[in-house]
């Protein structure tokens, strides 16, 4: 095979991200043609439909099974790992569009949908990338169009100034990510992965140089995952986004985060384990009491869990940071079940948020006399971000604390579990505020395609809650390939 | 595997409580009657298992077994011993009894039935597990019906400090106790969760040392151990009725029940090594609880002091690690679960009339109310350990068992007799008898037939179970012999 020619095998690595190109296409077409048509919500059914229509051919014929290999001469990896987190962008963005309906300002404009797709597209890369530049590109298409959608509700200025925040803190954190690829490349040759593993197994790299490069390499994806101390744009860019956009950045966009860290430790630093596994458990570490504690004081809903979203990254550093197979499908594990619950916890506060018009959490006063049915669907999905059987957060508390003692990391645990606790406090609080006092509220009609989304989510958050075999098995495959990086 | 009896026994409120919380809205005349149906089949239910559990046979019964999660050795594995079908008994008199005393639940009953029911099926299945993960699942599933209930129905200043309080300790114990599950599972050499694989895993003695303390104290904390006793009291005074008979008759069962399960039963080289350890504690319990309960000038936290005092006998019975001991320990379970609902049920009437728990503004409620006051005098006698009444074969053996061991805790806790006796009475006379206060006069009105039918039948187990005391006495004695082959073939 020469390196200049498509195989077969090239295209079919990345039918999806093809598809999801013909869906951009297709939603600016009708953009044009918007103006005919009198359903507002036309641009996002069409993107809903596509990107479920995309789901099922990757769920159904895309699935790699046991079978790793190179993509395109060695930029991607197509394997369990990649497919894994391709679904859980691919679902994180149907949910979003679902709840982005109905809100006047994003759904009748193509280019939020568009924006959307491209981001898509970029994390799916970054989730198989195994070469430095592939990696570049992926994070770049997916950071710009996220910039821009935070900052989307131009006539908000708090959310305009929350997306230039994002930016630039995201511009930096991508020139120190840089700066470590370019420190890699210089030093190994190559932009490879596993060409950069056997030159580092050969010395070619100080082993100075090469926790430097760890540092620089965390500080990029650190952001990404917004654990501390990169976490500072997440509470500013959440309050200000589109709340759907909130949820998508917290869920899709943080595991993307996760899965490319994986790749790239057991890739690149494999022969340091200690190094970085100690690195990330710190991070985890102050992650979690950061989160948990500023979470305690929060009065804006969505400040809130973007606290509680930052703390949540360092319980899946845990899995990650035990560094063992049993670690990273705990973390995959428990980003799955994270995907349902936090993108069912930023739907309901975006729904609140439109008949309230208030994102504080005297906003939730009275819920459950209000709608029930909503505030059932926050309480499960707050009890399972707390850790509560039969929700899918209990198990994947377990299996990282487990993953953790498996490590011999019984102080990280104990870390964790100190938390959880501290957590559930102030979880407890926004449920009793949701269930207790009543004020007089016209109640938010729950359009059709938010209680779908809702839906799918609360399903989601109880399938992974008691049924573990069957996922857990596929994880298996998925971390065992993700270790075995040649 | 025949009829899955105890799968049906757990689940029924579940489901029951899932169409409350559906439709109760649109139909709440359909709320009470499912919730009375439910509670009651979980009672006939729970009789049943305790007349058809083979007493020749021992051992654990009525096994369900399903893997869940087989890589990890998590499975869906229930059965009972004879400690266990004694505690199910317990929570179907009172999830039952508690239905019939909160019929009057005027605020969104529709989720106070549902969260009640939800509850049902967290202790049922504690209770029921023979898989260590299905039991912490079983257990965590009750974090937040408690917590809402408490601060939705409860009273109205204390509900939220106490509610937090009282999920946040009952948390704390559970993830503590969760430390020292994974430590378990981790040193297991056939890395499962399975509770009867785990008793003859032979944990070397250090292991079992180190993590005793934190499976135990972790669940001794949901049973009300000192110094983490505090929660109990606060708790209970600010639930409502239903669930301070609840958490005080059930929840800190099943506390010191997983502390007999997961920590003496799996580790009982730590037991014995940290037996002197839970006896000072204990001790503590009983006679600084009784202490503190007599100078209480509230109602309902005399009883709710009065249970750490009595859960103490508990932990002592379990502590002196023997046959009678352990006969006691468990007879006081099921003596005192049903006692404690029988008070906080009579505790919870007299508030509903009269609006007060004023210790001091209450009196001559016999002359309105006599059932409760018989009631409540039963539960006293019960309570001071009158022959003749459960309360009594429950706690004589407990002292015998600790004279044997440990005298000096036998005397010192005796004490508590004494002082238990001072404070019921006192409560029975200052409430019950002498003059109605000028604002009752014709004021209140006597309990409804509910009531009385939840007093009487909590009344009778306990006098059945005092008269008789072979109908429950070989039932936990299969369980007891169970552990004393465990701790003497450690």
């Amino acid at each position: 095979m020469g390196p200049n020619m498509i195989t077969n095998f090239d295209l079919f690595a990345i039918i999806p991200e093809i598809l999801i190109l013909i869906l951009i296409v297709i939603v600016m077409v009708v953009d044009v043609f918007r103006k005919k048509i009198e359903n507002n919500n036309i641009i996002s059914w069409i993107t809903f439909i596509g990107l479920t229509f995309i789901i099922l051919i990757t769920a159904l014929f895309l699935f790699p099974g046991d079978e790793m290999d190179y993509a395109w001469g060695g930029m991607i990896r197509v394997d369990a790992a990649s497919f894994t987190f391709r679904l859980i962008v691919l679902v994180g963005a149907a949910i979003t569009t679902l709840f982005s309906m109905y809100h006047q300002e994003v759904n009748n404009k193509g280019e939020y949908f568009a924006m959307l797709l491209v981001s898509v597209i970029g994390m799916s890369m970054m989730a198989a990338s195994s070469n430095l530049i592939m990696l570049y590109l992926a994070i770049e298409t997916t950071a710009i169009p996220l910039y821009v959608l935070v900052g989307f509700l131009t006539k908000n200025n708090f959310s305009v100034e929350s997306g230039l925040k994002y930016f630039l803190f995201g511009a930096l954190t991508s020139a120190v990510l840089l700066y470590g690829f370019s420190l890699l490349y210089g030093f190994s040759g190559s932009t490879h992965f596993a060409e950069i593993l056997v030159a580092i197994e050969a010395s070619k790299i100080p082993t100075g140089l090469l926790f430097f490069i760890l540092l620089l390499t965390v500080v990029g994806f650190g952001a990404k995952i917004s654990g501390f101390p990169f976490h500072f744009w997440a509470p500013d860019a959440y309050q200000g986004a589109p709340t759907p956009i909130a949820g998508y950045l917290s869920t899709a966009s943080k595991a993307i985060g996760f899965i490319v860290i994986m790749r790239f430790m057991v890739s690149i630093f494999s022969s340091e384990p200690q190094s970085w596994t100690l690195l990330l458990a710190i991070i985890a570490t102050a992650s979690m009491f950061v989160g948990n504690l500023l979470a305690l004081v929060q009065k804006n809903i969505k400040r809130l869990f973007a606290y509680s979203s930052i703390a949540h990254a360092g319980y899946i550093l845990i899995g990650v940071a035990s560094g063992t197979t049993l670690g990273f499908k705990a973390s995959m594990y428990y980003l799955l079940a994270y995907l349902f619950t936090n993108l069912a916890i930023f739907g309901v506060i975006h729904i609140v948020e439109k008949s309230t018009g208030s994102n504080e959490i005297d906003a939730f006063k009275g819920l459950m006399k209000r709608n029930p049915g909503l505030a059932l669907v926050f309480l499960i999905a707050v009890l399972s971000l707390a850790g509560i059987p039969p929700f899918g957060g209990f198990i994947s508390k377990v299996l990282v604390f487990m993953a953790a003692i498996d490590a011999n990391l019984i102080w990280l645990l104990i870390i964790g579990i100190i938390n959880s606790i501290i957590a559930l406090y102030y979880y407890l609080t926004v449920l009793r505020i949701t269930f207790t006092d009543s004020e007089e509220i016209e109640s938010q009609a729950v359009y059709y395609g938010w209680k779908l989304a809702l839906a799918v989510c609360v399903l989601g958050i109880i399938v992974f809650g008691v049924i573990f075999s069957p996922w857990l098995n596929w994880l298996e495959v998925a971390s065992t390939n993700l270790m075995l990086f040649h | 595997m025949g009829f899955p009896i105890l799968s049906v026994t757990i689940f029924i409120p579940l489901l029951a409580g899932l169409i409350i919380l559906l439709f109760g809205r649109q139909r709440q005349s359909w709320i009470r009657p499912i919730a009375l149906v439910a509670s009651s089949l979980v009672l006939l239910l729970t009789l049943i298992l305790w007349a058809s559990y083979s007493i020749e046979q021992a051992g654990y019964q009525f096994i369900e077994y399903i893997p869940w999660l087989p890589d990890l050795g998590i499975s869906y594995h229930l059965g009972v011993d004879g400690i266990g079908i004694a505690m199910l008994v317990l929570t179907g008199l009172v999830v039952f009894t508690g239905v019939l005393v909160s019929w009057n639940i005027e605020n969104r009953p529709n989720e106070f039935f549902s969260y009640l029911m939800f509850l049902a099926t967290s202790v049922l299945g504690v209770f029921s597990s023979l898989d260590l993960f299905l039991l912490f699942f079983f257990l965590e599933l009750a974090v937040f019906p408690k917590y809402l209930m408490i601060v939705i129905w409860g009273s109205p200043k204390t509900r939220n400090y106490g509610g937090m309080k009282l999920t946040l300790y009952l948390f704390i114990g559970s993830v503590l106790a969760l430390i020292g599950a994974l430590a378990i599972y981790q040193a297991s050499p056939e890395r499962t969760f399975d509770l009867l694989l785990l008793e003859n895993a032979g944990f070397s003695p250090e292991m079992q040392r180190i993590w005793f303390p934190f499976v135990f104290l972790g669940f001794a904390i949901l049973g009300g151990i000192f110094p983490f006793h505090s929660w109990a009291p606060d708790g209970h005074v600010a639930a409502p009725t239903a669930i301070s008979m609840l958490l005080a008759g059930v929840e800190m069962k099943v506390g010191v029940f997983a502390a007999l399960r997961v920590g003496i039963m799996l580790l009982p080289e730590g037991a014995k090594h940290w037996a002197t350890w839970i006896l000072v504690l204990a001790t503590i319990n009983v006679v600084y609880g009784a202490f503190i309960a007599m100078i209480q000038k509230d109602f309902k936290y005399v009883i709710g002091f009065s249970s750490v005092s009595h859960m103490g006998l508990v932990l002592i019975g379990f502590a002196s690690l023997n046959y009678d001991g352990l006969l006691g320990a468990g007879l006081q379970m099921f003596s005192h679960g049903v006692m404690t609902a029988l008070f906080f049920s009579i505790v919870g009437m007299v508030y509903d009339r009269t609006h007060t728990r004023d210790i001091a503004s209450l009196g001559g409620l016999y002359k309105i109310m006599p059932w409760a006051t018989i009631g409540f005098i039963i539960g006293g006698l019960v309570s001071m350990g009158m022959p003749g009444l459960s309360g009594f074969i429950a706690e004589i053996p407990i002292y015998m068992g600790v004279w044997r061991v440990a005298p000096i805790v036998a005397i010192i806790s005796v004490i508590s007799i004494v002082v238990t006796a001072a404070y019921i009475l006192l409560v029975v006379r200052k409430v019950f008898f002498g003059d109605l206060p000028q604002e009752f006069e014709g004021k209140i009105k006597d309990i409804t037939i509910k009531d009385k039918i939840a007093i009487g039948v909590l009344s009778l187990f306990m006098i059945v179970i005092g008269l008789v005391p072979g109908l429950m006495v070989p039932l936990i004695e299969t369980g007891v012999n169970h552990i004393l082959v465990i701790l003497g073939g450690a």
